[in-house]
């Protein structure tokens, strides 16, 4: 049976973690290769890296930590942030990332998600949605780290983008980004039942049972976290145990 | 030494990783003559089956390596290639493989999402040579929307369930193959790659 999937996620800037990750038995939290290793040692079963490099020219950084970590980690992961073109995809791409994450360019321009996909194939292509709830039953999409709105509508938008190519979806509640009261099954269950590609909800995500809900109630594939596992609130191995104890497939 | 053969398919970023990793020595090769010495041969592979079927042609490859396989050599064909290694697929209404393993590649139908995207349970069967030294069942990484129906139930050597129990590992004599992706696999994967360096 396919296994619902962890999936820790770490921000990079200029090639460094940031957000401060604390763990004492690393040598250099901040290196993002020593964290991914932990991780994957923890049996996550997927990593995201957001590169959140404000500095357009410091931008290439981030392809040299494609190389260095596509080394040494051998389950998947993904690169996300600033990207804006096919080149800059391929570069990612051909240093050994196995999917790239589109958000603020695919909304501005959603035909790079389509020639991502003819290019590279869907398989790589994860378009990532940051939703606000606007109204009861009504969640609209907002870029810019949740500040700006698009006018978009969620589930729209979501049937769209894998229209055009996306396969897979990260969405990101906005409302509970940061929040620990858990994820917003609501809209993460319409998604989900609304597209034929697999989602991974994000925001929310603060005790055990959050994660049950999400893959239960939600109908999500995936479930990522930051915080949570970064401050060793949680292990990824307590939230497996636990999922498994509830009859929930998970890589163990 | 393992050559693995680029026809221009995919990115090898990951298998070369591994392999590198593995301290396994490899050579990567698109040129026939150069496959056709191969000690053992992975055949690697991402994308649509016609495709792929029909640049191994342009190379000049899907000769050679039926030749290797008849002649002995150690093959492993992964995800896409573990496909092409058979008669004939269902894909983009009918394209014919290189006939190694006689059966047909059929695509998922019914309620669950295509692709088969994540991790899913590999359960050996019989004397597997690429599951050596790994658990009976453990878990990999696919990425397929198709899957592989040997005729000879004996050619399965790992069996995963999506909808359908499905052959994620086969085994004919020296034609071997795995559905999943060795290279994002983690351990188990790893271990596959280096059983089929020690076959």
């Amino acid at each position: 049976m396919l296994a619902k999937r962890i999936i820790p996620c770490l921000d990079v800037k200029e090639g460094r973690v940031v957000k401060g990750v604390q763990f004492e038995d690393l040598r250099d939290a901040g290196d993002p290769l020593e964290l991914a290793k932990y991780y994957v040692a923890e049996r996550a079963d997927e990593l995201v890296f957001l590169d959140i490099t404000a500095s357009k020219d410091k931008r290439p950084i981030v392809y040299d930590l494609v190389e260095y970590l596509a080394g040494e980690v051998f389950i998947p992961f993904t690169i996300g942030g600033g990207l804006t073109s096919v080149e800059h995809i391929r570069e990612i791409l051909v240093r050994g990332a196995d999917k790239i994450s589109l958000n603020t360019a695919a909304v501005h321009n959603p035909n790079l998600i389509s020639d991502a996909a003819k290019r590279f194939g869907s398989q790589c292509v994860v378009v990532a949605i940051d939703v606000k709830n606007v109204g009861p039953g009504r969640w609209e999409i907002f870029t810019h780290g949740g500040s700006k709105p698009t006018g978009l509508e969620a589930v729209a938008w979501a049937q769209k983008v894998t229209a055009l190519g996306a396969g897979e979806i990260l969405l990101t509640s906005m409302d509970r980004d940061g929040s620990k009261i858990g994820y917003d099954l609501e809209i993460t269950s319409t998604i989900s039942q609304a597209v034929n590609v697999p989602v991974i909800a994000s925001g929310g995500g603060g005790e055990l049972s959050h994660f049950r809900d999400v893959f239960g109630q939600g109908h999500a594939d995936a479930a990522l976290a930051a915080s949570i596992f970064h401050f060793k609130q949680f292990r990824i191995k307590e939230v497996k145990d636990y999922l498994r104890e509830n009859g929930i497939p998970v890589r163990v | 030494m393992i050559t693995v053969i680029d026809y221009g398919v995919g990115n090898l970023k990951s298998l070369r990783n591994a392999l590198k990793y593995l301290s396994t020595p490899y050579a990567i090769s698109s040129n026939p003559d150069e496959v056709a010495r191969a000690e053992k041969l992975i055949l690697p592979g991402v994308g649509a089956f016609g495709f792929a079927m029909q640049c191994m042609n342009e190379h000049g490859l899907a000769e050679t390596v039926v030749e290797c396989a008849r002649a002995g050599t150690p093959i492993l064909g992964i995800c896409l290639g573990m496909q092409l290694l058979f008669t004939r697929s269902e894909e983009g209404g009918g394209c014919k493989g290189l006939d190694l393993v006689p059966g047909t590649v059929r695509r998922f139908t019914g309620a669950l999402k295509v692709p088969h995207m994540g991790w899913n349970e590999v359960v050996q069967c019989g004397d597997a040579k690429l599951l050596a030294n790994s658990p009976d069942s453990q878990f990999a990484y696919f990425v397929h929307s198709y899957y592989c129906v040997p005729d000879d139930p004996e050619a399965v050597a790992g069996i995963t369930d999506y909808g359908v129990e499905f052959c994620s590992v086969v085994q004919q004599k020296n034609v071997l193959g795995a559905q999943f992706h060795p290279e994002k696999s983690q351990e188990f994967g790893l271990n596959l790659l280096k059983n089929f360096a020690e076959v």
